[in-house]
């Protein structure tokens, strides 16, 4: 049912998102042990290729594989000598040679993990690439609203900042829309995508308006890198029109979660005492991450080889 | 209610005793064992349930991962005597997997294993404490439970399927 590799949640249907949610869900059961560790994954090798910087991801994938008891093993090329599109895949096909049972991607540029997936033998994981895809972070986002909420379906989600540039919003649409969510997406006008209507997402253009009867507000990271390019005027006029407080909140349900990606540019995307207690729910989506991807490997690492041949790549 | 009694004879303090469902099976048989022994002797043993897949010796050869099933052990094992329970054993390997997992949880004083049916086939040194049942089965042929539903005092039925149906009751089945 579910296939050799994760690159998206665009590419899942409804029932594949959900046997993953449920898998985690019980692989948070052993987060919890005195001893948090299975033999599930023993003598199996997972490798984690990041070619673009990441702590919390990375650090996550890894508790997670050791947690099944995998060998994990880090590979961060310095991403300079490696800009020709060849001598990634030649570092690919290198790895794969040394037979991993599981190749974690990250890359700064959209597709890679695809283009990887095609010429490796051992499946692949997205661990975010460029502006396209974060499927592992959408995936514990909507196992942390279902814990919270108890369902996913009928919700009302609203993605609060730079929508254009942001893997995590595009992964989170898919996610949540098809598990029957209305999504709501807001911004400075330059941030949000032409026709990203055809998402099934409803554009607001005012907090307000689109945070009244949100049951969920997800805000994003700010990149200032990103700011640099004059999307919006300043970070301090960012704060004040989209950034979230208490004050805010109170235009969404009085129920209503916040969540974040990570890490918080505290007093811009959320205020202080938002980021650090209820109800903000940053901690929570940490632990699920970890459960998540436990879920992941479990079911994508060390199965027996599909008959699915492999690419030759470029 | 005889295994009730078993049990009773072999361990003096139930209130020490941790009844480890094995699911799905062995939850409506533990809860069954934990009333009659309260019944009985006035005392509750604690119930838990663990789920033994991620255990399991046999991952490396199916193509599709199987479901996980719920783990909820409410109290520390250490020091304790756990009594292993499972609907129906055959080769033993689900025990032996319950065993490595349960060891993660902590030192029991001592492990022994209810087994509500028997079905002979064993494929590892293990042995069962008390026995429901011996069925005597070919190796091929599924054993079906029918009223384990958890209400003490409904007929258990055993039913043995050839092993022709084996496809249609792979979803509900509950051997090995």
């Amino acid at each position: 049912m579910i296939g050799r590799d994760l690159i998206g949640i665009e590419d899942l249907e409804r029932s594949e998102i959900e046997r993953i949610l449920d898998t985690a869900e019980r692989m948070r059961e052993v987060g919890g042990r005195v001893v948090k560790k299975v033999p599930t994954l023993r003598g199996r090798t997972v490798v984690n290729l990041f070619f673009e910087a990441s702590t919390r991801t990375r650090v996550s994938f890894e508790i997670a594989g050791k947690r099944l008891s995998a060998d994990v093993v880090n590979f961060s090329p310095a991403s300079s000598s490696l800009k020709k599109s060849e001598s990634i895949l030649d570092t690919a096909r290198t790895l794969d040679a040394m037979d991993p049972d599981l190749v974690v991607v990250r890359h700064e540029v959209a597709g890679v993990p695809k283009r990887i997936a095609d010429v490796l033998a051992a499946p692949v994981v997205n661990a975010g690439d460029g502006a396209h895809e974060h499927p592992t972070q959408a995936l514990l986002d909507l196992l942390t609203v279902r814990q919270e909420k108890g369902r996913i379906d009928g919700l009302t989600v609203t993605i609060v900042g730079d929508i254009l540039h942001s893997r995590v919003a595009r992964s989170n649409i898919f996610g949540f829309t098809k598990l029957g969510a209305e999504v709501r997406v807001v911004g400075p006008p330059p941030m949000i995508p032409m026709n990203v209507e055809t998402l099934g997402v409803k554009v607001f253009t005012t907090l307000r308006d689109a945070l009244a009867g949100s049951d969920v507000v997800m805000a994003l990271r700010i990149q200032n890198e990103r700011l640099a390019g004059a999307s919006v005027p300043s970070i301090r006029e960012y704060s004040a029109t989209f950034g979230l407080d208490r004050a805010k909140l109170h235009y969404a349900k009085d129920d209503a979660i916040v969540m974040h990606p990570g890490p918080v540019n505290r007093g811009v995307e959320l205020s202080h005492d938002l980021t650090d207690d209820r109800p903000s729910v940053i901690l929570d989506q940490v632990r699920n991450g970890v459960a998540i991807r436990m879920a992941v490997l479990y079911l994508f690492a060390g199965r027996p080889p599909s008959q699915s041949a492999l690419g030759e790549g470029s | 209610m005889r295994i009730s009694h078993e049990i009773l004879e072999r361990n003096d303090d139930i209130a020490s005793l941790y009844l480890v469902a094995i699911p799905n099976g062995g939850i409506p048989l533990a809860r069954i064992l934990a009333a009659n022994l309260r019944q009985i002797a006035d005392e509750e043993p604690t119930v838990g349930v663990l789920d033994t897949t991620l255990y399991r010796d046999d991952l490396t050869s199916t193509a599709e991962r199987p479901k996980l099933r719920l783990t909820e052990m409410p109290s520390a094992v250490d020091d304790r005597t756990v009594i292993l329970v499972d609907d129906v054993v055959k080769s033993g390997r689900t025990i032996r997997a319950a065993m490595d997992a349960l060891m993660d949880f902590g030192r029991p004083k001592m492990v022994q294993v209810v087994g509500l049916v028997d079905r002979g086939h064993r494929e590892l040194p293990i042995k069962l404490d008390y026995v429901g049942k011996n069925v005597p089965t070919s190796p091929e042929e599924i054993v079906q439970l029918n009223g384990n539903d958890g209400r003490s005092g409904t007929p258990l039925e055993v039913v043995i399927l050839p092993e022709d149906v084996r496809e249609e009751c792979a979803a509900n089945r509950s051997s090995t």
